[in-house]
Parts: C-alpha cells; sequence; structure tokens
C-alpha cells in the first residue's frame, strides 16, 4: 500500500475511514438540528417580537412566559442539557445514542438561542413599514409573512450563521456522551488515548467547517443587504 | 358632502396609569375632493388625528365616519377592507426595502387579494407612468431620492383606486424643489381623481400651495378652522398668526417701522380685485395720499391675493377706505 501525503502526515491515524464517517455524522448532526432549530425556532422568535411590548399583538403574560422558558433553556449548559434530556430523547427517538439521539438536545438547546435572534431582527424592522402595511388593510399574517420576514431577512441570515457555528460546537460536545461525529473522535482518541493526531486533524476539520460556515453565511447577508 | 365625519371625537394615551389627552373632544366635516389640512406643531396632535381616520388609532370616545361607514363600530376584519378605500403616504415614505419599485406599488393589490400577474403588472405599469417613475420600475428604494420614493409612496397609495389620501408630513422630509413637485402631484391628483385628500404638515406654504379648507391644532385643540384664503389672511388665534407670520416673514418686519405718520391700514385684495388698479383710482378720485410699508402679491392655491400695509394721510382718508370697502377690499386697521 503506497502512503498518501496525509498518511505520512498523520502516520498514527490508522483509520481514515473512521474519520470519514465521524465527518459524515457530524454534518447529519449539524443539517438535521439546523434545519429544525430554524423550523422551531423561527416561529418561536415571531412570537416573541409579537407579543412583546408595544408590537402588533402585545400579550405581556404570554411574552413572559416564553420569555422564561427561552432564557431558562438558554442558561443551562449544553452539556448538563444533554444529560438533563436523556429521557425525553429517548422517548422522541428511542434512542439516546449517535446521530439521531444528538438531534433533540442540539435542537432544544438551538431553537430559544436562535429565536431570540429572530426577535432582535425583527425589531430592527421600521415601525412605519409596519404601520404602511396596516394602513393598507393587512391582517397581521400578511404583515409577519410580507413585511417582516422580507425585511428582517439580512439578520435572519445572519442568525441562522451565529446558530450554525455554535451548533457545531454543540454536535462537538455531544461527541462526550455518545453522540458520534468529530467531537467523539477528537474525546476518545485525542483526549482519552493520547493520540494527538487525531485531535490535530479532527481540530482543523471543525475550524474549516465553521470557517466554510461563515463565508456562505456572509455572502447571503451581504447579497441581502444590498438593498 | 362629508366624506369623512368626525362626531365628539377625542382621544387620550394611557402611560403609566395617567390619562394623557392628546386631542381634545372635536367634530369635523370634511368634505368630498377636498383639499384639507392639519397644521401644528410636533406635538400639537396632528399625527394622532389623522391617524383616527384609518384607525391607526382608535378613539377613546365619539364616532368617525366615511361616508356612510362607522370606522369604530367596524370589527377588525371589516376595517382591513375599508382601510383599502384610503391610501396613506408618510414623511418617511416606509418602503420595502427588500422590494423593487414595481413590487411595492403592487404590494397592496397583493394585499388585496389579487392574483392575476398580468392585470397586476398592467396596473403597477398606468400607477408608475402617473407618478412620472415608469424608467425606475426595477430599482430598489434605496437607489432613488427622496422625491422618487415619495412618488413610489403616492402611487402605491393610489393602487386599490382610494377615495381618500391621507399625507402625513409628506414633504417634510423633502428639500423645498422637490416638495414643490411632489405637492404639485398632490394637487393633479385631487383635480383629476377626484379624490378627497387630507394632510398634515407644520409648514404654511404647504397648506397654501394646495389646500381648500384648513384647521390648526395647538395642544390637542382646534383653535381655528376655516378656507385657506379666510385663515392665511385674517388669522385670529395667535398659534396660527406665528405660522403665517413664518409663511411671510417680512409681514413681521412692518411692525418695527420707524417714525409711521398717519393711520396704518392694512388692505386685502382677492380674485379678481388683485389684478386691477382699484388701489390708484381710488385715491387718485379722494385725492389722498398713500405710503406702502410693505406687501405681497401672490396666490393661495388658485386664487391670486394682495396684501399690502400702507399709511394714509389727508382729508379723504375716510371716503377713500369707504369706496375701497365698496370695491371688495378687506381693510383693517393695523396698530402702529
Amino acid at each position: 500500500m503506497t502512503l498518501s501525503p496525509l498518511q505520512s502526515l498523520f502516520p498514527n491515524i490508522d483509520d481514515w475511514g473512521e474519520l470519514g464517517r465521524a465527518c459524515i455524522d457530524t454534518l447529519l448532526m449539524l443539517g438535521g438540528s439546523l434545519t429544525l432549530t430554524v423550523l422551531i425556532g423561527l416561529p418561536l422568535g415571531v412570537l416573541l417580537y409579537l407579543t412583546g411590548k408595544g408590537q402588533l399583538r402585545a400579550m405581556p403574560r404570554l411574552y413572559g412566559s416564553i420569555s422564561l422558558l427561552v432564557n431558562v433553556l438558554r442558561s443551562v449548559p449544553f452539556i448538563i442539557l444533554m444529560i438533563v434530556l436523556m429521557p425525553v430523547t429517548y422517548a422522541l427517538v428511542g434512542t439516546k445514542l449517535g446521530v439521531r439521539g444528538a438531534i433533540p438536545p442540539l435542537v432544544i438547546g438551538a431553537a430559544p438561542f436562535f429565536a431570540r435572534l429572530v426577535e432582535t431582527a425583527l425589531r430592527e424592522v421600521q415601525k412605519g413599514v409596519i404601520e404602511a402595511a396596516q394602513a393598507m388593510g393587512a391582517s397581521t399574517w400578511q404583515i409577519v409573512r410580507h413585511v417582516l420576514l422580507p425585511e428582517a431577512r439580512a439578520g435572519i441570515a445572519a442568525g441562522i450563521t451565529v446558530t450554525a457555528i455554535a451548533l457545531v460546537g454543540y454536535t462537538a460536545m455531544g461527541g462526550a456522551i455518545g453522540s458520534g461525529g468529530l467531537g467523539d473522535l477528537a474525546y476518545r482518541y485525542g483526549y482519552l488515548s493520547y493520540e494527538s493526531d487525531y485531535m490535530v486533524v479532527t481540530v482543523a476539520l471543525l475550524v474549516v467547517l465553521v470557517q466554510l460556515l461563515q463565508m456562505l453565511g456572509d455572502r447571503i447577508v451581504a447579497r441581502y443587504k444590498r438593498h | 358632502m362629508p366624506v369623512i365625519r368626525f362626531l365628539d371625537v377625542h382621544k387620550s394615551y394611557r402611560v403609566d396609569g395617567k390619562d394623557i389627552p392628546a386631542l381634545q373632544p372635536f367634530s369635523l366635516d370634511i368634505v368630498d375632493g377636498e383639499v384639507f389640512g392639519i397644521i401644528g406643531h410636533s406635538g400639537a396632535g396632528k399625527s394622532t388625528l389623522i391617524r383616527l381616520i384609518n384607525l391607526l388609532e382608535r378613539p377613546s370616545g365619539g364616532r368617525i365616519l366615511i361616508g356612510d361607514t362607522e370606522m369604530t363600530a367596524l370589527p377588525e376584519p371589516a376595517l382591513r377592507a375599508q382601510r383599502r378605500r384610503i391610501g396613506m403616504i408618510f414623511q418617511h415614505f416606509n418602503l420595502l426595502a427588500s422590494q423593487t419599485v414595481a413590487d411595492n406599488v403592487a404590494f397592496p393589490l397583493r394585499l388585496a387579494g389579487e392574483r392575476d400577474a398580468a392585470k397586476i403588472r398592467a396596473r403597477v405599469a398606468e400607477l408608475l407612468a402617473r407618478v412620472g417613475l415608469d424608467e425606475h420600475a426595477g430599482k430598489y428604494p434605496s437607489q432613488l431620492s427622496g422625491g422618487q420614493k415619495q412618488r413610489v409612496g403616492i402611487a402605491r397609495a393610489l393602487a386599490n383606486r382610494p377615495e381618500i389620501l391621507l399625507c402625513d408630513e409628506a414633504t417634510s422630509a423633502l428639500d423645498p424643489q422637490t416638495t414643490a413637485s411632489v405637492l404639485d402631484l398632490l394637487a393633479a391628483i385631487n383635480r383629476e381623481l377626484k379624490l378627497t385628500i387630507v394632510l398634515i404638515t407644520h409648514e404654511m406654504d404647504v397648506v397654501r400651495r394646495i389646500c381648500d379648507r384648513v384647521a390648526v391644532l395647538d395642544a390637542g385643540r382646534i383653535v381655528e378652522s376655516g378656507t385657506v384664503a379666510d385663515v392665511f389672511l385674517h388669522p385670529r388665534h395667535a398659534t396660527t398668526r406665528r405660522f403665517v407670520a413664518e409663511a411671510l416673514p417680512e409681514e413681521a418686519a412692518t411692525a418695527q417701522a420707524p417714525a409711521v405718520v398717519g393711520r396704518v391700514m392694512r388692505l386685502t385684495f382677492r380674485g379678481a380685485t388683485t389684478l386691477q388698479p382699484v388701489l390708484s383710482r381710488v385715491m387718485r378720485e379722494h385725492g389722498v395720499d398713500f405710503n406702502l410699508l410693505a406687501g405681497r402679491i401672490d396666490r393661495i392655491k388658485d386664487l391670486p391675493y394682495g396684501q399690502l400695509t400702507l399709511t394714509l394721510d389727508g382729508a379723504g382718508s375716510d371716503a377713500a377706505l369707504a369706496a375701497l370697502r365698496q370695491a371688495g377690499i378687506e381693510i383693517e386697521e393695523v396698530a402702529a
């Protein structure tokens, strides 16, 4: 067998296939949890915005309750949240391990965070534009759909970028308690077995992943911001 | 016929458990097809007043009627349908930054449930041509000047063929030249579409150029109202006088005219008499000398007017003044 440059650079990595599978697991966890986070966090953010003080559907009690829940979920460190949520995870997806077992805690950890970013982005939309839509006879739903979300899309895109990068970090932490992926590899080989080659390669891969996400996000934000 | 009626309407805001009055009880009729101006300083309540018409602000009491519809009695969905009969433009234009000019103008059509893309396209083209922006359909608001943005706002407000157009300080963010062209456009729309326009402003000059009637708002109270010519030429309330003086800065200087001999009179000519040599004829016939202190000749909307402040000297003064009154000239004595 001929040695590839990578193999000569990191001689102590004996199973590149395992590294590849870990990469795919991380991407699956990221993709799955980011999709669900946006699907849950976006409406939650809109709800937070609408029910906030002085807004279109101001409901102080409802806002207070959602706000409290969001703050509680955000204040629990992710690694703890994962452990606490294990019974919930098991009930939802039938396992606490692997990619499937990682997704529920990732989503529950990231959705409130993303919802806050959405709320902030929506607050940046000029009040006057909303008033103009009301004057045209728009319903609250039409205002959300046709005014708030399009006008705040740059801010929401930036929020998705930040959330995606936070999720990369969360998936790596999940590795510590059996969710697989690059974090798991770094933890088992790099930390428990002192195999620094694994550590270097996984960290490098995570850095590349975060860089790519940031660049992609910045590009989308810049395009939306042009107008 | 009144198209907008305020019946004993008042409005207060609740701040920290206390009611802060914004508008004292008032009744007001705005007539079909007129341009009605509401002038006031900031905080006088004019932006609250204009928002009562489409119920962006709910009155604390009283009734508001548009035509035969009592707006204050409508449930939410019916109110939204009524709002489509009332266009509105704003000081800061309030266009959707993420949409093109054409999509901004199409927005109210889509909100009203229009799905036919060809129909929308045709109506948008017609509206943009009306406001002189046909070449800018594909641009975004950030690529337009202030005057162009307000034209987009006007096209958008007209999209659903409203009967009423509300203008919320529509020219306050524009330079004088652009203001003039936007006011000309509004006047043309009022003439051609027989649209009732209600505008709020803090500039008497806007009122003078395009309004038929005006109400002066001071600290939540309508202190004076009437035709623009009456209010502008013979302001009674101190606030109105200040607004008029702002529009006619040289008039204020009259009071400081040095060493005036004789009686100081203000003569107001309206309409046809402005264009005739009445003054020189009467003065010659009665052998009276006069000295001009201040004056201007201008237009209030389409009405030519002249207002001259002069001193009179001579035995025939009283007879001359009587003859001038006879000729339809309004005369007031001004304290020297």
